[in-house]
């Protein structure tokens, strides 16, 4: 089955919804919209300043799938955790991390993250909560399960989001961690992000099966597939979701139908699909032009409001841009810290 | 106002590339998105995507350029009702930002690296004491019960320290480590995996950057191979590619080397594979004394350490001190035989054959000083030295295999750092490069013994 048809296939299997449903909360809309276009414009930017030589290494941009987490990050609280692979800048700017820290990271400045020695796949923030950034795919989903462990052994009542893209659920890891997160209910949620490609290989060539919500089937896990390139259908995914897993009922798995519009990393000609497979998802499903659309049609904001909106998040994109490039590289003393912790 | 377009660097290697054809012309509209040129680079053949609405106002170079830098304008984008002729105006704004920034921003000169790397496998501070304690009142007890021991002292006074692994919890532990801590701890904190090394091995890693001290129990360090991208990608390296944000305080520990006929895929020695890991802290303690000193110092310790212990060595019995504040440093050496001719240094159970073939040296007349090395990462250069300087003879003994061995180390760095004081080259005596065999008489073969030991002390003295 040729790629296109089979990724229409798999997002047919549940109905997609034209657009959003439901009347808007102004406040909220709003915010989810701002925050979607926050990650957009990053990521574009990001891509130019790849293009410059600024950014070097790997460079995966998540344009395409800012609803996925926008959705997900309003249903929990900041003192639940997050944790996913390497496409990991939207999941940053929804944990709520500066654009600054995480541009100067991907450019390898002492401003960034990880004081420029992580980069763009290895980026954390413990007062964010955000564990990160794993470039080992499928490695990041024992650790988040973990993470959901230890909130269980403190009885905290907080959960972990362990997010995956469809290349990972086929590592074994991802199994050993369902059956442990069953087995003693921990309070985790796998949000599977399938955006129909792991690399350059379409699901259909990777999976006997493409209907990855029921993965968990053999442990009892209950599971969902959602578009998740409707902010508000993942919110409404993600509250039950995040409610049952809070419940001490154990873990959730949601399956996002999403689409990444560029390559898999910056230095992938994308042959394995046509163009106008990606045009077709950007000009009928986007998600960020989805709620655009909603958010006027409700007369909740002015087309002029919503371009406003779009100047501001340019100016903030660009200004942390200008403080990556400005800040320093790291000093050379940095090659020898932080291997070890001081006993 | 124009956004010049830039030759982009379309891959981690590209500095130059084609510009193979234009799918816009001059003065046609474009919208984010599409695409606006193929670019050939050294790998693949690439589309130019335009980020920005407007019109292309002008092609700076025309298809078929060749050789095209990287960061080169290569077209302007024109806002709509913009002239192309404001395009010529050296104010044009990049398609990023300043221009200047693509140099790299004041790179301060890394140095080159020096010919001998100064301080030896990155020199971390200590754990807790810096200095061997004293054994104080003591009695004696077998290897297992004082890892048992160290690890209940720890759970009575750390909460957030726990045991998991296969069989720790009712089984008390498939070589009976941990017996009683169920009864005591509870469920909670002594956890029955299921087979599944890599799976918990992940988990505990992410328990631990939460602030949670696991203890997991490997049934034996050869089913660790299962986890061991866990071990050196999430456990030894997150501190560093966090920038010091997140610490995973963790001990991996259980039985390593080989048992006894338990043949190839049961009875491997890991030492080195560990050692070699920036991030990790190795030990590997023969007495019960220090496996209970340094399995506390372990659990205590910040960072992930690695604990090797060997089977047959759980049934041997030590004197062991009663203190339950007994520590013994990560990173230290022990000297357990005073000698003048020549060193022998060794961990773990090849510590009781160093002691063994020191024995029957004697009685040859030579008085062989024996190094328990304790830990292996860091490692105790300083006492090693120390030793050759006044026997200018040595002798490293290891259960494993000789090719990138322990004692390949200690042979180059006792050679950088004490060459003119050996009077022989350093001899390495190894397990066999083989796997291990499973018939009894092979197996024997396999393995180092004290007389291989006696022979090359024996041979460096020049002495047969």
């Amino acid at each position: 089955m040729p790629a296109k048809q089979a990724a229409d296939a798999a997002a047919a299997k549940k109905p997609v919804r034209k657009d959003p449903g439901g009347k808007l909360d102004p406040e909220l809309s709003l915010r989810l919209y701002e925050q979607m276009l926050l990650i957009r414009r990053l990521e574009e930017k990001a891509g130019q300043m790849y293009g410059m030589g600024l950014i070097g290494g790997f460079c995966h941009l998540y344009i395409g799938q800012e609803a996925v987490v926008i959705g997900m990050q309003s249903v929990i609280t900041p003192d639940d955790a997050v944790v996913t692979s390497y496409r990991d800048h939207g999941h940053m700017i929804a944990c709520g991390m500066d654009p600054k820290g995480i541009l100067a990271e991907l450019c390898g400045r002492r401003g960034g993250y990880s004081k420029g020695k992580g980069g763009s796949m290895h980026m954390f923030s413990r007062e964010k909560n955000f564990y990160g950034g794993h470039g080992i795919v499928g490695a990041q989903v024992p650790f988040g399960t973990g993470i959901a462990f230890a909130h269980r052994y403190r009885e905290n009542g907080n959960v972990c989001l362990t997010y995956m893209g469809d290349g990972a659920v086929n590592q074994g890891q991802v199994y050993e961690s369902f059956n442990m997160a069953a087995l003693w209910k921990l309070p985790v949620v796998y949000v599977i992000e399938n955006n129909k490609y792991g690399m350059g290989t379409s699901i259909e060539r990777a999976s006997a099966r493409v209907d990855f919500y029921h993965r968990g089937q053999s442990w009892g896990i209950p599971g969902a597939q959602v578009d998740g390139m409707d902010v508000m259908a993942v919110r409404e995914a993600g509250e039950k979701a995040v409610s049952y897993t809070r419940a001490g009922k154990g873990p959730y798995i949601l399956e996002m139908i999403t689409y990444r519009y560029r390559g898999h990393s910056m230095s992938d000609p994308a042959k394995y699909r046509t163009r106008e497979e990606v045009q077709k998802v950007r000009s009928e499903r986007d998600p960020i032009d989805r709620l655009a659309h909603l958010i006027v049609e409700q007369g909740v904001a002015s087309e002029d409001q919503l371009k406003d909106m779009d100047r501001k998040v340019k100016a903030t994109i660009s200004e942390a841009a200008e403080y990556a490039q400005n800040s320093p590289e790291p000093d050379p003393s940095e090659l020898y810290t932080d291997v070890y912790v001081d006993a | 106002m124009p956004v010049e377009i830039l030759m982009p660097a379309l891959s981690p290697t590209m500095t130059e590339g084609k510009l193979a054809r234009w799918l816009k012309k001059e003065g046609e509209k474009v919208a984010s998105g599409d695409v606006l040129a193929e670019i050939e680079t050294d790998k693949a053949t690439m589309e130019l995507e335009s980020v920005n609405d407007g019109v292309l106002g002008k092609i700076l170079v025309p298809a078929g350029g060749d050789a095209v830098a990287v960061n080169k304008p290569i077209a302007l984008i024109l806002e709509e009702g913009e002239d192309a002729s404001a395009a010529t105006s050296p104010k044009a704004q990049t398609n990023g930002a300043a221009k200047e920034a693509a140099k790299p921003a004041e790179a301060p000169k890394v140095e080159a690296p020096a010919a001998t790397p100064a301080p030896a496998p990155a020199a971390p501070k200590a754990a807790v004491p810096q200095t061997e304690p004293e054994l104080g009142e003591t009695k004696t007890m077998t290897v297992r019960e004082a890892l048992r021991d160290a690890m209940a002292e720890e759970m009575r006074r750390d909460p957030d320290v726990f045991l998991m692994g296969e069989e720790v919890a009712q089984y008390h532990g498939a070589y009976k480590i941990s017996q009683g801590l169920l009864e005591e701890f509870g469920e909670k904190r002594v956890v029955d995996t299921p087979i599944t090394e890599m799976g918990f091995t992940g988990l505990g890693v992410g328990a631990s950057v939460m602030g949670l001290k696991p203890i997991v129990e490997f049934m034996t360090f050869n089913f660790a191979m299962q986890a061991i991208d866990q071990i050196i990608n999430s456990a030894a390296k997150t501190l560093y590619m966090s920038g010091g944000q997140i610490h995973c305080p963790i001990v991996f520990r259980g039985p390593n080397g080989a048992a006894a006929r338990v043949a190839a895929q049961h009875s491997q020695e890991y030492s080195s594979w560990y050692a070699h890991i920036p991030g990790l802290k190795v030990v590997a303690p023969y007495s019960a004394s220090d496996a209970k000193g340094l399995l506390k110092s372990a659990i205590r310790d910040p960072n992930p350490v690695i604990f090797l212990e060997n089977e047959i060595l759980y049934g041997h019995s030590f004197p062991v001190p009663t203190d339950p504040d007994y520590l013994v440093p990560i990173g230290k050496a022990k000297v357990v035989r005073p000698g003048s001719h020549v060193t022998i240094t060794a961990f773990s159970r090849m510590v009781e054959y160093a002691l063994a073939a020191a024995e029957t040296l004697k009685g040859e007349g030579i008085e062989a000083e024996v190094i328990d090395l304790r830990s292996l990462r860091p490692f105790d250069i300083e006492t090693v030295v120390a030793s050759v300087k006044k026997t200018n003879r040595i002798v490293s003994a290891e259960e494993g295999w000789q090719f990138a061995g322990i004692g390949s180390e200690i042979s180059a760095l006792v050679m950088e750092q004490a060459f003119d004081y050996l009077d022989a080259p350093v001899a390495r005596v190894t397990g066999v490069d083989v796997p291990m065999p499973y018939a009894a008489n092979l197996e024997k073969l396999a393995l180092p013994h004290a007389d291989h030991i006696v022979a090359a002390a024996k041979s460096v003295l020049y002495r047969s």
